[in-house]
């Protein structure tokens, strides 16, 4: 499908991509994580990059953070040390884990040449007094950011950012339930290209991109409405961030499939559309506070269990693979609740707990044919 | 050369026997509330306690009982029982410890008192959300939130009024659960109290800038207790007045905490609490003497925001910025100025495992007051509790080698 293949060819070199984008004027923002506020950003006339660290060898960020620190943040930080990330205009630190929040002084101290905002969202996402902060955050990023890109965002700049991020999110959501419905149609590789070429395309490409690939990927499903082939194990994928694409594969060829996630890297990053009606930033607030949260935030005490048996329910799967990242403390928390109430419902799981790269091919097929097998 | 007995028994602080006598009585009567009919709170270390003083609800620290895990050597089959529940084993060990421990009532006291609510303020780091979650979520009781805001760069008015309201909120969450009204004259005074605790802890901690220092950092570990546990009590004041006392008389006779003074360190992070008798030792061997730290000094840090006449107007920005929930910048800062105030040769840092929002960013401070001060940092890489993080071997040759560079810088 073409605009797979331009999602694919985009990956090869993603800072090359927005290298592009800068030559021809455009203003790039690194993000971390999916509390930033990118339609903030793109309404500044910027382009949002999420960042992933390159996974470059740990050299220059060791006189910086210990060993016992996610590969995402020290990989981050190794690229930006090492210069790769020269093309940042600037940086924005959502807050989020007790890494991130030190890596953003680490950077700010460390990185001059980016200019520099941390969003401090509340941690809490379920009182109006969090509300109301949260709102008064976004006003204050909306403020700074423009202070720094040498504008001022407007209430009509934000509504068409927000038309565009709903646009893509609506499209990407449409593919999560089609790869869910009928996996046979979309490889998971193919799924994750098009989610992870979202944080890095020229937004408004993508929404057209994104539409395109739906309409298409709905034609191929009345085309061909018997799924062919054999039936694969259903699966969801629930962690962190899961920046893998040749894990899809290796699950793939095991037997399964992945039919839904809940992942940072996935479903908590285009689920939720924004409110239209409502004030511009009340309603990019509302979906931050409404979205599906992560391990990070506090939204009641089974919020992530109950939606996590509610997917597996809605997409029918049969078992769930946790991809965790080491050292990474909110999702660890997390991990033994939510493998207590899948216990309970009688699902399957598996954990993976990952420290930068895959383990060795060999050794994944193993683990996932005797997961598959077993569900 | 071999210490006399005598000069070694003038060296030892008297009021340990009352600090010990105090917090048996106060675990007493937490584990016994449910006979009493008071009620317990579990509350984290940075949280506010005076409401609860003020309420007559019993406060109950977690991760003081993990720092007690620690002392008495039963960290590592607490975590590793906490693994075997499939918690990660790169997590914060007071949280292992103690999510398992509730499960076993392990623990050198029989495990914790089951708490009646859960009081949880996140200004120390976002473990202890998820710790607190999963402990409302085992013991099925109320869990109150306290979200600080991190002060990067400073404090902002919405984080001010965002966290004024949740004082409120506290205030009504803790009615609720008690079934009455927070006496507003008895919350005024717990405030002063706890104000006037503070300052004598301060005191205390002061007293570390004569020379020789009547106390070291590791003394000021165990005498820390009371103003976390008991901040906001008449107990807690008087008992930092007796040890003020005692620490000026030391100060008066010369007696120091390390028999011959020669070199003067700052730590950093949270004690090492399987450890901290053989540390002293070590140092003190060497006529090192840790004579001030960025952990206990945390529990008078908030005093220029307090306004002891208006506590509970004040408490937001005290509680909001705190040593752990601000920039490594201004963290730097803080270490330059005790390093000034207290005489400091050397740092010395624990590279803790734990406690993410207190090592990363360690090594920019080192760098920071290396180049700002021209001295120099010992870095131990350890844990508070788990003490397979620990390779004795590995870390007394760097102390070692540390006295060695200190002792040639003197010449």
């Amino acid at each position: 499908m073409k605009q797979i293949e331009e999602c694919r060819e985009i990956l090869k070199d993603p800072d090359g991509y927005v290298r592009k984008i800068k030559a021809g004027g455009g203003q790039i923002v690194g993000t971390f994580c999916s509390y930033a506020p990118e339609e903030i950003i793109l309404a500044a006339g910027a382009h949002p990059y999420r960042l992933f660290g390159s996974g470059e060898k740990i050299r220059l960020a060791e006189a910086h953070l210990q060993s016992y620190c996610c590969s995402l943040v020290r990989g981050a930080l190794e690229d930006a040390l090492a210069g790769r990330l020269d093309f940042l205009d600037g940086i924005v630190f959502p807050h989020t884990c007790d890494s991130i929040q030190r890596l953003s002084d680490i950077w700010r101290l460390n990185i001059p040449a980016t200019f520099h905002l941390d969003v401090v969202l509340p941690v809490k996402l379920d009182t109006a007094g969090a509300r109301q902060y949260l709102i008064d955050v976004l006003n204050r990023f909306r403020a700074e950011l423009g202070e720094k890109l040498g504008k001022t965002i407007s209430d009509d700049d934000l509504r068409g950012a927000i038309e565009t991020m709903n646009r893509i999110r609506a499209s990407l959501t449409r593919i999560d339930e089609i790869r869910g419905s009928r996996p046979d149609l979309l490889a998971g590789g193919d799924f994750h290209a098009l989610v992870r070429a979202s944080m890095i395309m020229d937004r408004r490409r993508l929404a057209t991109l994104l539409e395109e690939a739906a309409a298409g990927l709905e034609t191929r499903a009345a085309a061909a409405p018997t799924p062919a082939g054999r039936p694969p194990k259903r699966i969801i994928l629930s962690g962190g961030v899961c920046n893998h694409p040749d894990l899809y594969a290796v699950i793939e060829e095991a037997g399964g499939a992945v039919v839904g996630d809940d992942l940072c890297t996935g479903s908590r990053y285009y689920s939720g559309l924004i409110g239209e009606a409502a004030e511009p930033i009340t309603a990019i607030a509302g979906r931050y506070l409404e979205r599906v949260v992560c391990p990070a935030k506090h939204r009641g005490l089974t919020d992530r269990a109950d939606h996590l048996i509610r997917l597996v329910r809605l997409r029918r799967a049969q078992g769930v693979i946790f991809f965790l990242l080491k050292f990474c403390d909110p999702h660890a928390f997390d991990y033994p609740y939510l493998k207590e109430a899948l216990d309970r419902e009688k699902i399957p799981s598996m954990l993976m707990e990952v420290e930068d790269r895959l383990p060795a091919d060999g050794q994944l097929r193993t683990r996932f044919e005797a997961f598959v097998e077993m569900i | 050369m071999a210490e006399k007995d005598e000069a070694k028994e003038k060296r030892k602080i008297k009021m340990v026997g009352r600090m010990k006598e105090i917090m048996t009585t106060y675990y007493i009567e937490a584990k016994t509330a449910e006979q009493t009919g008071k009620k317990v709170a579990w509350i984290t270390s940075g949280g506010p306690v005076e409401p609860l003083i003020a309420m007559d609800i019993i406060p109950v620290y977690p991760e003081n009982h993990g720092a007690m895990i620690g002392a008495s050597k039963m960290g590592v089959d607490l975590c590793q029982k906490a693994e075997a529940m499939g918690y990660a084993s790169d997590l914060c060990s007071y949280a292992r410890s103690d999510i398992s421990c509730a499960t076993v009532n392990g623990g050198p006291i029989g495990g914790l008192p089951k708490p009646d609510m859960l009081v949880c303020c996140n200004n120390i780091c976002g473990t202890v959300l998820k710790w607190y979650e999963i402990q409302a979520r085992y013991f099925k009781v109320p869990l109150f939130i306290l979200d600080t805001p991190f002060c990067h760069t400073g404090f902002a008015p919405e984080a001010r009024a965002y966290v004024k309201g949740q004082i409120n909120e506290y205030i009504a969450f803790l009615e609720q659960a008690c079934g009455r009204k927070l006496d507003r004259d008895r919350i005024s005074e717990v405030g002063k109290l706890s104000v006037e605790g503070q300052r004598l802890w301060q005191a205390v901690l002061d007293t570390a800038m004569n020379r020789p220092a009547p106390l070291s950092a590791f003394d000021a570990f165990f005498h820390l207790a009371l103003i976390v546990t008991l901040r906001g009590t008449q107990i807690a004041v008087d008992y930092y007045k007796q040890l003020l006392a005692e620490m000026q008389e030391r100060v008066a006779s010369g007696i120091g905490a390390v028999a011959e003074e020669k070199y003067r360190l700052l730590w950093d992070n949270l004690p090492v609490w399987f450890r901290t008798k053989w540390l002293s030792e070590k140092f003190a061997s060497q006529g090192a003497c840790l004579v001030a730290d960025t952990y206990t000094s945390a529990w008078c840090g908030s005093l220029k925001y307090v306004d002891e006449n208006n506590f509970l107007e004040t408490m937001a920005e005290c509680y909001s910025r705190i040593y752990l929930n601000i920039g490594v910048d201004e963290m730097a800062s803080q270490v330059m100025a005790m390093v000034d105030k207290y005489g400091a040769d050397g740092l010395v840092m624990h590279s803790n495992r734990s406690c993410k929002p207190y090592s990363l960013g360690q090594y920019d401070i080192q760098r920071i007051v290396g180049n700002q001060k021209g001295i120099p940092t010992l870095m131990i890489e350890a844990d508070m509790v788990d003490e397979r993080s620990f390779a004795e071997g590995q870390i007394e040759t760097r102390i070692e080698a540390f006295i060695e560079l200190l002792k040639g810088r003197t010449l």
